[in-house]
Formats: C-alpha cells, structure tokens, sequence
C-alpha cells in the first residue's frame, strides 16, 4: 500500500481530480456501453415475446372461428 | 482451418459460440480490471517526476493500444465480409466499431486529463495525439458510412471496403504524424512529452500496467461480443433456433389444438 | 442521358471491331489460325481492346465536362476566395502570410476539390452508364482508371495553372514556388485516386457529400503533411527531396491501389 489512509488515496497527491475523473470517465463509458448493449437485448427480446403472442392469438381466433363454423 | 472456421459463418452457430464463450471473457476480465485498479491505484509506487498523476497511464495506455488493435480486428472483419461474403463477419465489423470508437475517445480524453496537470494544457498536437484524433475519425467514417446506406448489407459492405482501406492507411498516417512532429519547431510542452517517454517504466509500475492491459481487452471484447450477439439476434428474431433460445413457446397449429 | 447511353452502344460497338485474342498469348498480329480457334469458341465473349475502352472513356468524359464548365469553374473559385479570406482572417503581415502560405494553399486544395469529388461517377450512376462501364468486356480497374485520369485532368491542371497566383497573393517566398507546384504536381493524382474510393463508397446516397469528406480528409493527412513539409523544407534552405519523393511513392501506390477499391465499391454503390 502506498497511502497512509484512505483520505491520502482519494488525494492522490494533489492530482485527485485528474487521477479519478480519468478512472470514473472510462468507467462510464464501459458502463454506458454494457448498458446500451443489455438494454438493447431486453427490448428485442420482449419485441419477440409480443410477437409471438401476437401471432398466437391470431391463431387461436382463426381456430375459434374455424369451431364455431363447423358448430352451424 | 477452414473446416472449423466455416460453421461460424452460419449466425446460429456464432451466436451459441459466443454464448459460451462470454462467462470466459466476462469473469476473467472483472477480476483483472479489480485486480488491475487496486493495483494501479494503491499498491503501484508513485512516478518519481510526476507523482500520483501518473496513475492515469493505466487506463490511458490500455485504451490507446486496443484502439489500435481493435481497428485491425474490424478490418479483418470486413475482410472476411468481403472476400467470403461471411455474413457474420459484416456483424461484426458493426459490434466493433462503436467499442473501438470508444476506445479511442478514451484515449483522448484521459490523455488531456493527463496533460492538463503535466504540461499546462488540455491538448497538444504531440504525434500520439494527433494520429489518436485521426483514428478517431477513421471510427466514425466507417460508422457513419454504414449507417448512410438504407441497405444493411450495402452499408456493411461499403463500411468493411473502407475500414480496409484506413487499415492500409494507418501506418502512414502514424509515420507521417510522427515524422510531422519532429520536423516542427516543437514547443517546450511537447518535448517535455516526449521526454518523458523514453525512460523505461519499472517493474512494479510494468506489472500492473499488464493487468490492465489484459484486462481491458477483455472487457472490451465481452462488450464486442455483448452487441455483436444482439446485432443476430435482431436479424433473426424470428427463427425457430433464436425463439428456442430465448424461451418463447411457438405454438404450431397442432399444439393450439392439443391444448384446448 | 439517351445521348449518353447511345454514346455508350457506339463505344462498345467500336470495341467490337477491334477484337483481339485473350489469354491465349497471342498477339493481335499472332498467327490467324489461333484468332479464329479462339473467336470461334467465345463467340459470344468477344474481347475488346482494353486501350481503346481508355481512350474512349477519356474521350467521352471530357467531351461530357466540357458541356458544363461551371462545375469545372466552381471549385476553381472557391479556392481563390477561400486564399483571399485567408489574409483578411489571420492579417496581411507577409511574415506570418509566407509562413502559412504553403499550409494555406494545400488545405484549400483540398477542401476545393471535395467540392467536385462527387462528379467522378454521379452523373454516370444517375443515368446508368456507370452499370455500362461495369458490363464492358475489360478489367474495371482500367475503366476506373480512366475516370481518375480525367478528373485529374479536370480538377487538378486548372489548380495547377493558378497556382502561382495563389503563391503570389499569398506571399510565398519566390523560391519555394517551383516545389510548391511539384507538390501540388503529384500530390493531386492521390487525391483524385483516393477521390474516387470515396465517391465509389457513397455515390449512391442521397446526401454523400458531407459524409465524403468525412471519409476522406483523415486519409489525406500524410499527403498534406508531406506537401507543407516539402515547401518548409526549401523555405528552410534543406533539400526537399526527401517528402518529395515520400508524396512520389504515395501517389504511385494510390493510382495503382485505389481501382481496386474502387471496383470493390462500385459493385456495392451499383448493385
């Protein structure tokens, strides 16, 4: 370890906020990457489910109209 | 090779590769980035010039490399794309680009946090900079033009062609930048720069310095992966294998029949 | 546009008459038995002169470029204004006029010739004779050629011809002249050639013409770099040899280089 305690390590010698705004700015844009990319996963999948559902309930009503015409 | 490599070229079968593969690419690149920072940030010794400033190298020198390194990545993608007509490929070559554009804005903007304690000023048109800034526009020329295209595969195409040509450009254009910035009368900032980088760096900053530099490229590449099985998955939605995957229940006619 | 599609039958009927053998290795004056064995079993693939197809293409484009000089002029005088504004915007002090000249005049080159870059291929593609020239019986490359040739012939000659007055208004010292013009000399064929890479990419877009220079400018670095460098050199009193010869090497591989990509782009653009 090369600080005394925590405060001297957010202090970084003086440079604290080029050191951390440098580390956090990376941070972020992994992040907002990471972010961008699981997000996109979620609405295509959900865009599949209510596909699927959709193309479901279109069936079942073909099938429904289909009974009632052989009940007549 | 071929034999192996040619299933790939089929999106299924990249997409359940790349599915197996993240957990081997995530995991190991979570624990070297902790490893790397803590490393970096607390245990690494202070530079004897420059102090604790110094520690931005750790995520600036990472950066900059796998900018570079994922450009080529990106051109071999689209050579793949062009020359075998790999469809996957032209995917990938689009998972890329927006990782390595932000690998190089990283770059940029950790080295001007950097110089503006070290030499005064945000910016200098030192020669890592400048061919930084081009590689930069390099990015975002291949994004752009993709996205100009109204047909998907057109714009791939014209994007792998262009990311080709920049590949074959970019050693000159690093030559040129270089050989630029010596010619010029260089200001006192940038002779300090590139002063300061001739001493060979010590061990105990070398190390963990390797951490993160492994450390970044798996990242990177997990976020590579991340989009590049997205940019499948939206183009094939709504085949059986990608339904089967993501759990959705297809009911046949038979099935609806079955159930009622 | 029909005038030019006729103009595009004539060619490939006037190439039809000078067929000669392909790949066989035998010369047009090559023994007749093998010219007959060969016609006779490509009949339907006859072969046509690829320098004649060069020579027409040339022919026809400047014919074409000379009915509608404004497009030719237009570049022309937006960089004499984009020279002019240069003093009125940094001051008229010759020491700091000199200096930059050299900068000045390549920076405005090039921005002037985004203005035009577009011309290469988009007039063909509107009105199809681009998918003619990809059709021709010869190596596309040697078509693209052509077209670079012309737009070099076009574009470039005029800068060329101007130059010492921009060199004048801009008070370059007397002795960097000739090298700025040898710059400017074998400098512009890169820039029609990678031109046309970039023209070929995004011709059939609607609105390339933003996004071209995008994809160029950061291609041009090493060219500007060199080319001020050569004019600072001689200014400084050292051989300017050295980026002289670095823009000669660029200029050959960009020629010989970029109908390759061209190609590769035009079957994307035309499709």
């Amino acid at each position: 370890m090369q600080f005394e305690s925590f405060t001297e390590f957010l202090h970084m010698g003086g440079y604290a906020v080029w050191v951390w705004w440098s580390f956090v700015g990376t941070l972020a844009c992994f992040a907002l990457l990471a972010f961008e990319a699981v997000m996109r996963r979620k609405t295509l999948v959900s865009e599949a489910r209510k596909h699927a559902a959709r193309a479901e309930r279109i069936l079942q009503a073909r099938q429904a109209r289909k009974q009632q015409k052989a009940a007549h | 090779m071929w034999r192996w490599l040619h299933p790939y070229a089929k999106p299924e079968a990249t997409f359940h590769l790349v599915q197996k593969l993240l957990p081997w690419f995530l995991v190991p690149g979570i624990v070297l980035s902790v490893l790397g920072l803590v490393w970096g940030l607390a245990f690494a010794p202070p530079d004897y010039q420059q102090g604790e400033s110094y520690r931005i190298i750790f995520v600036h020198v990472p950066a900059a490399m796998w900018s570079m390194g994922f450009y080529v990545a990106m051109a071999a993608a689209g050579l793949l794309a062009l020359v075998w007509q790999i469809r996957t490929a032209e995917l990938a070559l689009l998972a890329i680009a927006p990782v390595g554009a932000v690998l190089t804005f990283i770059s940029l903007f950790t080295g001007a946090l950097w110089g503006q304690p070290m030499w005064g000023t945000w910016w200098v048109w030192d020669a890592r900079l400048t061919a930084q800034l081009i590689l930069l526009f390099l990015y975002l020329g291949v994004m752009a033009l993709y996205v100009a295209f109204e047909d998907e595969r057109a714009g791939a195409k014209a994007a792998s062609i262009l990311a080709l040509v920049g590949v074959i450009n970019i050693p000159i254009i690093h030559y040129s930048v270089y050989w630029w910035n010596t010619l010029h009368q260089q200001s006192t900032v940038t002779r300090a720069i590139t002063r300061l980088e001739a001493p060979s760096i010590a061990p105990e900053m070398l190390y963990p310095l390797l951490v993160n530099i492994v450390a970044m490229m798996l990242i990177s590449a997990v976020l590579v992966m991340l989009r590049l099985n997205n940019e499948i998955l939206r183009r094939e939605i709504h085949r059986p294998w990608a339904l089967k995957y993501l759990g959705i229940a297809v009911s046949t006619p038979a099935a609806t029949t079955g159930k009622e | 546009m029909t005038d030019q599609l006729t103009q595009a039958q004539a060619e490939t009927q006037a190439q039809a008459e000078t067929q000669a053998p392909i790949a066989t290795g035998a010369t047009t004056a090559g023994t007749a038995a093998v010219t007959t064995a060969v016609t006779k079993t490509r009949q339907s693939q006859r072969v046509v002169s690829s320098r004649k197809v060069f020579q027409q293409i040339i022919r026809r484009d400047l014919r074409v470029a000379m009915r509608q000089r404004s497009d030719l002029l237009n570049p022309l005088i937006f960089l004499l204004i984009v020279i002019t504004l240069f003093p009125l915007g940094v001051g008229p002090g010759p020491d700091i006029l000199g200096r930059i000249a050299a900068g000045v005049i390549w920076v405005s080159a090039l921005l002037s010739a985004m203005l035009g870059l577009e011309r290469i291929f988009r007039d063909d593609f509107r009105d199809g004779a681009l998918e003619q020239m990809l059709l021709l019986p010869v190596a596309v490359e040697l078509s693209v050629l052509a077209k670079i040739v012309v737009h070099w012939l076009l574009t470039a000659v005029p800068v060329l011809l101007i130059t010492p007055l921009l060199a004048l208004l801009l008070n370059l010292p007397v002795q960097a002249w000739g090298v700025l013009w040898l710059t400017l000399l074998i400098g512009t064929p890169i820039l029609s050639a990678a031109g046309a890479i970039g023209v070929a990419l995004t011709v059939s877009l609607n609105k390339g013409g933003a996004l071209l220079s995008l994809l160029l400018l950061p291609l041009l670095v090493p060219l500007l770099i060199f080319a001020t460098a050569a004019v600072e050199a001689t200014l400084a009193g050292v051989s300017p040899a050295g980026p002289l010869a670095l823009i000669g090497a660029f200029s050959v591989l960009s020629v010989t280089l970029a109908p390759l990509a061209v190609k590769a782009g035009l079957r994307v653009s035309v499709n």
